[in-house]
């Protein structure tokens, strides 16, 4: 969220991922209300519909990006010390990104 | 300036600080944030192994039906209701619904007990 003085930014990401999740976990919680895949094969080829892998995807993209605004506004209001504040603030960074990869090799690189 | 500051009063008596039930509302949608962002890997790994293959696919079943990872899904749920209800009620005080003082009150109680009822009905579900 660099070069955004007032946040403005960070606030309209932090909005637009929460209603994708939410539109999502309502799709998800309807899937699962009418279809309960209760088996292994039924469950994997559902998430490795096209449509579902993707959105799945970008559920877990707008996390990641929902946690980052979340985690570093908790990391700047309770850890003053710039030399505490950094390196916490690059492990987040590192992680959520590192989670990203993770979650795109399971939904969209899988065979 | 320094002498401003020399006269800024310093009050930090915990028992006499105002905790009105919009900043319990507003802790609680921190902490669950914080409880959520730590949940995520684990998550990841869930969905990862379930969808491997058909024997870890029942390890994971079977591992989400023990009474300790129960308990720990019961605190998640909780995290997961809390956080949408706070959101929500967020997102509706951006486009001016419930943003008066009376309103905005009631819905923090709202968000802290329907949070904590969804855990309760979450725990008959899981029992």
């Amino acid at each position: 969220m660099r070069g955004t003085p007032s946040g403005l930014r960070a606030w309209l990401l932090q909005r637009l991922t929460a209603v994708y999740m939410i539109a999502f976990v309502i799709f998800l919680l309807a899937h699962f209300a009418t279809d309960a895949s209760k088996s292994y094969e039924l469950w994997r080829s559902w998430m490795m519909h096209p449509e579902a892998s993707i959105a799945t995807f970008l559920f877990f993209t707008a996390l990641l990006l929902h946690a980052w605004v979340g985690i570093r506004d908790v990391v700047l209001d309770y850890l003053q010390p710039m030399i505490v504040r950094l390196p916490v603030l690059a492990m987040a960074g590192f992680s959520l990104l590192a989670m990203e990869a993770w979650v795109a090799r399971i939904l969209l690189l899988s065979p | 300036m320094a002498e401003f500051n020399h006269a800024r009063p310093t009050f930090f008596n915990l028992l006499r600080i105002e905790f009105p039930v919009g900043a319990i509302t507003s802790i609680g949608h921190r902490v669950s944030g914080v409880v959520l962002a730590l949940c995520t890997p684990v998550l990841i790994y869930l969905l990862e192994a379930s969808l491997r293959s058909a024997q870890d696919y029942e390890w994971v079943r079977a591992l989400l039906d023990t009474a300790p990872v129960k308990g720990l899904a019961l605190l998640t749920v909780w995290a997961f209701a809390h956080h949408l209800f706070a959101g929500i009620r967020h997102l509706l005080m951006d486009i001016d619904v419930g943003s008066s003082l009376r309103a905005a009150r009631l819905s923090a109680w709202l968000v802290n007990i329907a949070s904590v009822g969804v855990v309760l009905l979450g725990g008959g579900m899981l029992l």
